[in-house]
């Protein structure tokens, strides 16, 4: 038996997708045309893959949704590469805390209750999130940030203006907001938490107040961008947001005190 | 017979106090109207429309009528009055006449008070018959075309914009969906009015108003007759409207609406007693025109553990029940709420969720039940959703539920795609076809895990009944016993719109369909 080849080292600077084998490029897509089913429909799906870049492109499933609409599940090569050596996991390289570290982190560095004021904001209903991340019960077994002696909670709801949140933020002399946003349609979402930057630089607030926001379609790097402290993704546990805040809060006494 | 091994005593007990804890809230209502309930009255006497600020003018009159402190004899009293003293006014050529600051109700001369009680009911016979005769030739249209047997499959659409939503609505038909529900705007639920005209912008969802209810309506009718199958229509009676929607909802023929007592208290921070009023008349509407009502029980399990708030989840359905039969709605018409909410990584939590929803069949036989899919645990692994959804499917279609809202893959990720409706739908097809008779099939092991988990769900609901007849509705809402989310009587949006009535308050829509459906 010849000895197996042994496979070529993978070139970070030149990673694209990942399927069977290193290098063929397959992505797998699935979109819906307003055009009318048949093989015309087939041919545009085609077309626009291939504009899209994508070598090979093949419709493997096709149906029509309703007259003048039709559904393609397809694959393609792609051939653009991207340079991973160069990137790093910027922002987001945090240490997540356990529940009683934090206590302990919180009690020596900060010495009093931390106040956070969260809500829904805007006119998304969903709690679900600020529930999550605030309330005693918290979320797949993880202590909302109620539970914990660190931190003096108020969870306002659903559907607040932001007016609203920054006025009780003031009034409650909190540490940190956190904003929950569940529904992205159209992004508004990016609409309302743009406005909330923009209230609490209005009144001035803008250095005492940790900003934090959440929701499925909120990343890190687009809460930075919004001017967010931070902005935690679905599968964020209460205790990364709590990781979060206190040392944030810690840094900033120590640069007041410096 | 039961699969479940449930002891009917406890069930009867359960019943019992349910009807307690109804009679409780039908004291504490009494002697109260709201604002919504009296623009409900002009809605169905046929005023509709809105002035060139947009203010809708149900609310114009009513709120002419408030403003001069008389709107505790009620709003049909004074239009009663008005059409009296012109024999050639309408209820719409009032409203618009107060609307142009022309005619002021309260400083007409007043008829007397038996005239004006005649003259408003014999408006509101009417009118009211008129739509009965639409809704009878509807439920005839329903029996001529036919409908997939049960469970209905409920789907949503949500775009923000009607002309779209028919588009999905259309789709969906085509997939095999059952019943098209247009999702409300959510920046809805807290207007105390409802927008008028048919609107293009919306977020979450698609602003309920009678021009896109209609828009929907008539694209649905003319996929249904084209194709030889009636697809049904929903939408929410919830909110700060609630009454008025139901009343929208029979102008443009509507099968089905989502109606929870309970829903806008817990989740919309409702005043108790305002909503609790609101859907008193609300479902009165929809139990009249023979409109099937869906209870909400399935989101206490999105703010509450599925496995431990189960009891509450059950003590709700009788209590949901039993304040749906005193407003009118008979059993037929009531699809109680539940749902399959138990998170992925429980060890047999297949046979949890087959418990409650076997259980929720059991304990009320006559009513449809809405089974809602998994949401609050389903994140961005869509894979992962659309298996758990199968398993959804197959507890539905085993347990013989009423209605199902299907399953989606994208649910948690975004507002669905038209062809993430279309996936979820096909998934339902295969499994219910697939599983067709698997019910029949099937019986339980004495004393297993199935038997013994409804058992005890059973048990804490009963135990939880009788806290509540015992300290009232009111007490635990206060205590946060539903959803864990406490609410207290004299706090919450809208507690400005109740309006204490005088003696001689008026009402001929209560008077009409109190004890009555059109079709009955």
């Amino acid at each position: 038996m010849p000895e197996p080849s042994t496979r070529k080292p993978i070139d970070l600077s030149k990673v694209k997708p990942y399927a069977d084998h290193l290098g063929d490029g397959i992505v797998q897509m699935s979109f819906t045309l307003p055009v009318p089913y048949g093989l015309a429909a087939r041919k545009a799906a085609q077309e626009l893959a291939a504009k899209m870049g994508f070598e090979h492109p093949e419709v493997v499933h096709y149906q029509e949704l309703t007259d003048g609409y039709t559904y393609f599940v397809m694959f393609g090569e792609a051939t653009q590469t991207v340079d991973y050596s160069t990137l790093s996991d910027e922002g987001f390289d945090v240490e997540y805390m356990g529940e009683d570290e934090i206590e302990a982190f919180a009690n020596r560095r900060i010495g009093r209750p931390i106040v956070v004021v969260g809500a829904a904001t805007g006119t998304d209903t969903h709690s679900v999130g600020i529930d999550a991340m605030l309330n005693l019960k918290g979320f797949h077994g993880h202590h909302g940030l109620e539970g914990y002696k660190a931190f003096q909670t108020h969870n306002l709801g659903s559907q607040v203006p932001n007016s609203v949140l920054v006025s009780r933020a003031i009034d409650l002399d909190a540490d940190a907001i956190l904003v929950s946003q569940t529904v992205t349609q159209q992004n508004l979402h990016i609409a309302n938490l743009t406005e909330l930057v923009e209230i609490v630089e209005a009144e001035g607030r803008r250095k005492q107040l940790i900003l934090t926001c959440g929701g499925p379609r909120v990343s890190n790097e687009l809460a930075k961008e919004l001017g967010f402290d931070a902005g935690f993704s679905k599968g964020t546990y209460p205790h990364h947001v709590a990781s979060f805040i206190v040392r944030e809060l810690a840094a900033r006494i120590d640069r007041t005190d410096g | 017979m039961s699969k479940l091994d449930i002891d009917f005593g406890l069930v009867a007990e359960c019943r019992a106090s349910a009807s307690q804890i109804a009679g409780q809230v039908s004291e504490e209502i009494a002697g109260k109207t709201t604002v919504s309930v009296e623009r409900t009255i002009t809605r169905l006497l046929g005023v509709d429309g809105a002035n060139e600020l947009e203010a809708p003018l149900p609310n114009v009159l009513v709120d002419h009528v408030r403003d001069h402190g008389e709107l505790g004899r009620g709003i049909a009293y004074w239009i009663g009055n008005a059409l009296l003293a012109d024999p050639d006014a309408t209820p719409q050529t009032i409203a618009e006449a107060v609307d142009r600051g022309e005619l002021d109700l309260c400083a007409l001369a007043r008829a007397g008070d038996d005239a004006i009680g005649m003259r408003a009911m014999r408006e509101c016979e009417q009118r009211i018959e008129c739509m009965s005769a639409d809704m009878r030739e509807r439920r005839e249209l329903r029996d001529r075309l036919g409908e997939h047997p049960p469970p209905l499959r409920y789907v949503l659409t949500a775009t923000g914009n009607v002309y779209e939503d028919v588009v999905h609505g259309l789709a969906v038909a085509q997939a095999g969906g059952d019943i098209v529900a247009v999702i409300r705007s959510t920046a809805q639920s807290l207007l105390d009015y409802v927008p008028f005209g048919p609107t293009t912008e919306g977020y979450g969802g698609t602003f309920a108003t009678q021009a896109n209810f209609a828009i929907m309506r008539e694209a649905l009718d003319e996929w249904s007759a084209k194709h030889g199958r009636y697809v049904r229509l929903s939408s929410f009676c919830s909110g700060l409207c609630m009454p008025e929607i139901a009343a929208m909802g029979a102008i443009e023929g509507f099968d089905n609406m989502v109606n929870d007592a309970l829903y806008g208290i817990l989740y919309r921070d409702i005043n108790p007693v305002r909503g609790l009023i609101d859907q008193r008349v609300s479902r009165m509407i929809n139990g009249y025109f023979g409109v099937v009502i869906n209870t909400g029980e399935d989101n206490y399990l999105r703010t509450a553990d599925a496995i431990e708030a189960a009891p509450s989840v059950t003590a709700s359905q009788f209590i949901n029940r039993q304040l749906a039969l005193d407003s009118g709605v008979p059993d037929a018409q009531i699809a109680l709420g539940d749902a399959y909410e138990i998170d992925t990584p429980v060890a047999n939590s297949l046979l949890l969720e087959w418990a409650q929803a076997q259980l929720t069949r059991e304990l009320f036989p006559d009513c449809p039940v809405k089974y809602m899919p998994p949401t609050r645990h389903m994140d961005g692994n869509l894979y992962r959703t659309h298996a758990t959804d199968s398993l959804f499917n197959l507890v539905t279609i085993a347990t013989g539920q009423g209605i199902q809202t299907i399953g989606v893959p994208t649910e948690g990720i975004f507002t669905p795609h038209v062809h993430d409706r279309v996936i979820g739908l096909e998934n339902v097809n295969y499994v219910f076809n697939a599983a067709r008779d698997l019910g029949e099939e099937i019986e339980f092991k004495p004393g297993g895990i199935i038997q013994t988990r409804a058992q005890e769900v059973l048990a804490g609901a009963h135990a939880l009944l009788a806290q509540i007849a015992e300290n009232g509705l009111f007490a635990a809402l206060g205590d946060g016993v539903f959803g864990d989310v406490p609410r207290q009587i004299d706090e919450g949006r809208g507690t400005e719109g109740i309006v204490e009535v005088d003696d001689g308050y008026l009402n001929p829509v209560t008077e009409l369909m109190r004890g009555a459906t059109s079709h009955a």
